[in-house]
């Protein structure tokens, strides 16, 4: 029997105290060799910076390997389990320090991120792609979103990779369903 | 202390109340069930900016989609499941056991995952700083609890009651006592935040949050019940209060690969 899945409701401002913990958006120290910084702002419809968003990755290892390690919330500097969180910034930015993912299972590689933000009655699912290497084809989700597809791909930049998230307006990002998902 | 006067600028609750019956009456008349919040929910004004205007756009998940981070005993004390002892002293307020089980969709156990929880204190007061409501914090109460469902996908925090508390959406705006819930299932899709809230809450009909879910049904599976069987002889009040995520894609047989 398939049963409704519980409704979604907005984050809320008051998550900073709970959600947020040390090393949240430190999948790797800063430094650690392959690391690299994946970073954006998260704007609204107006173009305005929010400053109580907050955005979660979950990515494969640099191998394509998907992993199923304990330890996101108590890092010890050496598990990558593929898992952090960030909040954004007085200036609506956010940081990882991360690895670059790889590709899992001959897809193209991405981060998979969830947002939420103050104001967003419920979370946001999009995938933040790797700038597509030189010959390689978009994939079936690139094509789709035709020429919004942009909007689904990392900049690459000094330290890693920019990937801007706008709510609402002009290049509003394409955000993600799962028909598969009953109730979604 | 006297209550400050309410800024003339705010619209009054008859303009939202409006507003949303408004929806409410489209809503019964489009026939279309409805289960999650509207992106699009005017009432709730700071949504205005920040809800997308497209329409989300159809995936099948694959790759790291198809699985949820993985959090162990190594991440989470025991003892984060109990909000009233956190802090050398007892919090003021109704001592209260909120617990219930995580499942999918077709009722399978959500087992050994994450449940983050946060809210006010009895008082309606979060320890935050932009909350600038003039209630009482609580020295010894900071409304943060976490813990790991166990193999049934059951989940216990022993906490204090929330009181409601005000916010300036509009004039006079006050939201239903809520604990904040942060779930993940077993795959990457079926990640949720959401809010519980309490029975027979008046505050219900007028709030705009819990009203952006226009179907009601829909938003009755966000209040906890009444259960005196969690209820605890001279300790606790209890309530019961089951989660049903969305999915899964991956069929039973993969899970078991797991």
């Amino acid at each position: 029997m398939t049963r409704s899945a519980t409704p979604g409701q907005t984050v809320g401002p008051f998550f900073h105290y709970a959600l947020p913990y040390p090393g949240d958006r430190e999948l790797v120290p800063p430094g650690t060799a392959g690391a690299v910084l994946l970073h954006g702002t998260v704007r609204d419809g107006d173009g305005a910076a929010i400053p109580d968003a907050l955005l979660e990755i979950w990515q494969a290892d640099p191998d394509g390997r998907v992993l199923q390690r304990a330890g996101s919330l108590r890092r010890d500097g050496f598990t990558f389990t593929g898992f952090g969180r960030a909040a954004t910034d007085a200036s609506g930015r956010y940081s990882f320090s991360t690895l670059v993912p790889g590709a899992v299972e001959g897809g193209l590689p991405f981060f998979a991120v969830t947002v939420f933000a103050r104001g967003l009655l419920n979370r946001l699912f999009t995938r933040a792609y790797l700038p597509l290497a030189d010959g390689a084809e978009p994939d079936a989700l690139l094509r789709s979103a035709g020429d919004r597809a942009g909007t689904l791909l990392c900049v690459a930049d000094d330290h890693g990779f920019r990937f801007d998230v706008h709510l609402q307006g002009d290049g509003e990002t394409v955000f993600l369903s799962y028909p598969g998902h009953r109730g979604d | 202390m006297t209550a400050p006067p309410p800024p003339a600028e705010l619209e009054p609750q008859e303009t939202l109340s409006a507003e949303m019956a408004a929806l409410r009456d489209a809503y019964e008349h489009t026939g279309v069930e409805e289960t999650q919040p509207r992106l699009d929910y005017p009432p709730y004004r700071s949504s205005r900016l920040r809800h997308p205007t497209k329409d989300l756009h159809h995936a099948d998940p694959e790759g790291v989609e198809l699985w949820a981070p993985c959090f162990g005993e190594r991440d989470i004390d025991p003892l984060e499941a109990d909000l009233t002892i956190q802090d050398g002293g007892e919090p003021i307020g109704e001592r209260t056991v909120v617990t219930g089980r995580v499942v999918d969709g077709e009722g399978r156990p959500v087992r050994r995952q994450l449940v983050e929880i946060w809210q006010a204190n009895a008082g309606g007061r979060y320890i935050h700083k932009r909350d600038q409501h003039p209630a009482p914090l609580d020295p010894h109460f900071t409304g943060v609890g976490r813990c790991l469902t166990d193999d049934d996908g059951g989940y216990r925090f022993t906490t204090i009651k929330p009181g409601p508390y005000p916010w300036r959406n509009h004039r006079n705006a006050w939201r239903p006592a809520h604990i904040h819930f942060s779930l993940f299932g077993s795959e990457f899709t079926q990640r949720i935040v959401t809010q519980m809230y309490f029975p027979g809450d008046p505050l219900f009909g007028l709030d705009p949050i819990y009203q952006s879910i226009l179907d009601p049904k829909a938003r009755e599976r966000l209040v906890a019940a009444y259960d005196h069987d969690v209820t605890q002889h001279e300790w606790a009040t209890g309530y019961r209060w089951d989660i049903v995520l969305t999915g899964p894609h991956r069929t039973p047989a993969e899970q078991e690969d797991a």
